[in-house]
């Protein structure tokens, strides 16, 4: 009998702390971006990102299908799709990092919290490594991130041809805005 | 004792398996929430929309035929189809240029799936409506496709004044109905089928088949992402309209601009819609009877999503 009590007091300690942390994801995030030239603007916006924050660790993740980008023109979004990010040979962009000299300890309270994010942001098959301002918030259990940075086309190998050059601009501006919830532990995960 | 001890270091054993495993996540790539965020995700696809294959043809229409492609929910498209005369027509006619048939139509997305079109055409000055509904798509992933389908039925009216006795509104009218069945094998090349049905109400001799049964083939290559290849065929099925007029062959060139698709093409056919080119096409393309023509759209977002 001792020996199961020792092994459940272990597990116990193992569980993770009651509230604010653990993992947050979502798959329901918010991903635009923006390119503006005095030509005409452009817009693509997807509701279907999916991101994921380890606030144990800080690390940081999301990936948006590219296909899931809607545009105002339909021939927006066949370009797009068909020219720019080729998104049949690369149907995701995703991002890998963490939180810059992130502590356990001093995780989001009320009010949006400013950070640095540095990781590999991959679109167009082509990976890179940036840094990105974002904030966080811990809001009646949903973990609020939002982000607003700069992605230049031809950082990504996204070739644009000469007759539309003057209508692309040449930094795009993505702005993120996710909701994450709880996530339940992997292990509940996998048993769905 | 012994069974004491035993247990005691099972006991440690577990505890420190258990660490162990606690500790991975801590000690893994940045990858590693990434891998388990695509795990999680792929792991909901079933829920999830199925990927649909997108621009099969980068136009509604391919030369002559019309592709399973339709303007998107609220675009309107502008569609310009010309097709000067002959080539072989000599150089008094600057080799065909000096002559041109025309048609004119407008298309609209009524929805992502469903559009509806009118159009004119110079040749029998003709009228035509036609009704667009994608049936199938091809897809990937859940409840894949391997194909898309697009129903087609269109009208044409002619307004031609004929000489003899005037001719009712009845007998002016010819039907099509079609059934377009296309497959992107790759990204650069997409192959359609086209089984064909086109009803005259009339027709100018007894031996003339009301009906007409066709079936055509088209093919797009790219050869980049804006320069393509195409061509499209229509076989008509035995009977006496095969016997006394030609299969309409188109081969051509697709170049996209911005907002502009060039269709650059060459065509034993004149007749720019179905019942005006599958039933009626009399040039001979290897006797130098080319039509070279052009289709160019223009879309205008009139209800942006």
């Amino acid at each position: 009998m001792k020996h199961w009590l020792l092994l459940g007091l272990g597990l116990l300690l193992l569980l993770p702390p009651a509230r604010a942390q653990g993992k947050y994801s979502t798959r329901a995030g918010l991903i635009r971006f923006f390119s503006g030239t005095p030509i005409e603007d452009i817009e693509g916006r997807s509701t279907q990102a999916a991101g994921m924050l380890d606030l144990t660790t800080g690390k940081v993740a999301f990936s948006v299908p590219m296909k899931s980008f809607v545009f105002k023109r339909t021939l927006m979004q066949e370009h797009f799709n068909e020219n720019y990010v080729e998104s049949d040979k690369y149907p995701k962009a995703t991002f890998a990092g963490a939180v810059v000299d992130f502590q356990p300890g001093q995780l989001p309270g009320a009010g949006p919290q400013r950070v640095q994010v540095e990781g590999d942001l991959t679109i167009h098959g082509v990976k890179r490594r940036v840094k990105v301002p974002g904030t966080l918030e811990l809001k009646d259990n949903h973990l609020l991130v939002t982000s607003k940075f700069n992605v230049a086309p031809a950082d990504y190998n996204i070739e644009i041809p000469a007759l539309v050059r003057d209508n692309i601009a040449k930094s795009m501006e993505v702005t993120l805005a996710f909701s994450c919830d709880l996530t339940p532990t992997s292990q509940t995960a996998v048993a769905r | 004792m012994s069974f004491l001890r035993l247990s005691r270091l099972r006991c440690l054993l577990g505890g420190l398996l258990l660490l162990l495993l606690g500790t991975v996540p801590a000690r893994a790539q940045d990858d590693d929430l990434l891998k388990e965020l695509e795990a999680k995700v792929a792991d909901s696809t079933r829920v999830r929309a199925p990927d649909f294959t997108q621009a099969t043809f980068k136009g509604t229409h391919i030369i002559n035929s019309q592709s399973i492609e339709t303007p998107g929910e609220g675009t309107l498209l502008f569609l310009i189809q010309h097709r000067f005369g002959t080539l072989n027509s000599g150089a008094y006619n600057f080799f065909g240029l000096d002559q041109a048939v025309l048609r004119l139509s407008f298309e609209y997305g009524l929805t992502d799936r469903l559009a509806v079109g009118v159009g004119r055409s110079s040749q029998e000055k003709t009228f035509d409506g036609f009704v667009k509904y994608k049936a199938l798509r091809q897809s990937t992933g859940a409840h894949a496709m391997p194909v898309s389908v697009t129903l087609l039925a269109s009208s044409a009216l002619t307004t031609l004044k004929f000489r003899e006795s005037e001719r009712t509104l009845k007998t002016r009218m010819a039907y099509t109905y079609q059934a377009l069945i296309a497959r992107k094998f790759s990204p650069s090349l997409s192959v359609q089928l086209m089984p064909t049905l086109v009803h005259r109400n009339f027709v100018d001799t007894r031996r003339d088949q009301n009906d007409v049964y066709a079936l055509g083939a088209a093919f797009r290559q790219k050869l980049t992402k804006r320069l393509a290849l195409t061509a499209d065929y229509f076989y008509l099925l035995p009977g006496a309209t095969a016997t006394d007029l030609r299969n309409a062959l188109g081969l051509g060139v697709d170049i996209e601009t911005g907002g502009h698709v060039f269709q650059l093409h060459f065509t034993n056919a004149q007749g720019m819609m179905e019942s005006l080119f599958v039933p009626h096409t009399t040039g001979n393309f290897f006797d130098g009877d080319i039509y070279f023509g052009f289709n160019v759209s223009r879309a205008f977002t009139v209800k942006s999503r």
